[in-house]
């Protein structure tokens, strides 16, 4: 069997990521196909709200962190040389680690001439699970207080299924935890607005799928609004707008009480599984 | 006795910089009796740093033997890094270096003991 990934991502928050990957996860498992959702936005994962879901069985996402053995340490300050996060200073001839700035890569251990580092496993957040309406829910928290996200993102990212499809509804941005969220996937959708913050950050949101060679395609959401700069833009740089969800009153509301677009009008189905399945059919003609 | 004062330009004349990890220069200035030896030395690559640019600039006063600091503000990460050398640091300090180095001789500056902003202020 196959097995197709997909990322939704949009530069600008608010455009409607959530909106797209919940609604299409929803879609196809209602069409008896195989679905696994991940919600990568692990600052503030909300898929759930939309699913109306309690996702359980916390497992812990580490990164390994360095502890110094002083007795061993001689000073010689090879592990601060190596840091590459400025997570390490030498004081007093010792050096002094803030694990806050750490990135868990293990250099100042594969350095220290003393063998004086060990790395020990920190808790930088977690993976929880959920099933629901057919669809392999799981989403990543991170720890409050811990300023990176990208490692729990790649503990996300191992868990794509083996076969079907897996739709990863990426954070907001252009920065390191989106590109984690969708490099290697078989397809981006871009999700924009048309304003102009939203043609904004599609700009760098498209500079950002080409520079990690992703294909990709852009889905308007609160079409309507106005604004052409979006259409112009997508023309100009040959672009396809594989969607569009118009800027409506009733899918607002249905929205705010916590439904999806399936709610809102189940004619969204079949487009969205069409969709998903023309993206499929580009992936492997 | 050396003390480091965070500056944006060269010398005793300079004003003072408010921001610590990302200061242009340091200015370190060897007291000894009314000897005054003093030196520009440029923060270039802490400035430009991605993260961490209070502990490696807490390094480089460290590196450069200066046991007092007189600067504008000092972040918790930074103020762990200058304590561990027992570096004296004294925050909220403006006008020019020369100022603030007379200042500090003629005790009227107060030891600062903790961050007073938080990280990226």
């Amino acid at each position: 069997m196959s097995r197709t990934t997909i990322a939704v991502a949009s530069g600008k928050g608010g455009t409607g990521k959530t909106t797209l990957s919940v609604a299409l996860a929803l879609a196809l498992a209602k069409r008896g196909e195989k679905v696994r959702l991940i919600d990568a936005d692990a600052e503030e994962p909300n898929d759930h709200l939309f699913l109306d879901i309690e996702p359980q069985d916390p497992q812990e996402v580490t990164i390994p962190v360095p502890f110094v053995d002083e007795d061993r340490c001689k000073g010689h300050g090879r592990c601060r040389e190596v840091c590459r996060f400025n997570a390490i200073a030498i004081m007093d001839s010792k050096p002094l680690i803030f694990p806050e700035l750490c990135h868990g890569c293990g250099a100042c251990s594969l350095a220290c001439p003393e063998k004086a580092i060990e790395e020990k496993p920190k808790v930088v957040g977690w993976l929880e699970t959920a099933e629901t309406r057919g669809v392999d829910f799981i989403q990543g928290r991170l720890k409050i207080g811990e300023p990176m996200v990208v490692p729990v993102i790649a503990a996300l990212r191992e868990r794509e299924a083996d076969e079907g499809w897996t739709i990863i509804d990426a954070p907001p941005g252009t920065s390191c935890p989106v590109i984690e969220s969708s490099k290697g996937t078989d397809h981006l959708f871009l999700v924009t607005e048309p304003t102009p913050f939203g043609l904004n950050d599609l700009e760098l949101a498209v500079g950002m799928a080409r520079a990690l060679g992703l294909t990709f395609s852009v889905i308007v959401n609160r079409a309507g609004l106005g604004e052409r700069g979006v259409y112009e833009f997508c023309e100009r740089e040959g672009i396809e707008i594989v969607l569009e969800i118009p800027f409506d009153k009733h899918i607002a509301a249905t929205y705010a009480r916590g439904g999806t677009l399936l709610d809102a009008d189940e004619a969204w189905e079949a487009k969205l599984v069409e969709l998903a399945h023309n993206t499929a059919k580009e992936v492997r003609p | 006795m050396k003390i480091a004062i965070t500056s944006s330009g060269e010398g005793l004349n300079a004003p003072v910089d408010e921001r610590f990890g990302r200061a242009a220069n340091f200015v370190l200035v060897e007291v000894d009796g009314d000897e005054r030896k003093v030196e520009t030395v440029p923060n270039t690559q802490n400035r430009q740093a991605a993260q961490g640019a209070g502990i490696q600039a807490a390094e480089t006063v460290h590196r450069n033997g200066a046991q007092i600091l007189l600067t504008g503000h000092v972040g918790p990460k930074a103020f762990r890094a200058l304590d561990a050398a027992k570096i004296e640091i004294y925050s909220g300090i403006k006008g020019t270096v020369g100022d603030a180095l007379d200042d500090y001789l003629a005790g009227r500056l107060q030891q600062t003991h903790g961050a007073d902003v938080e990280g990226h202020w």
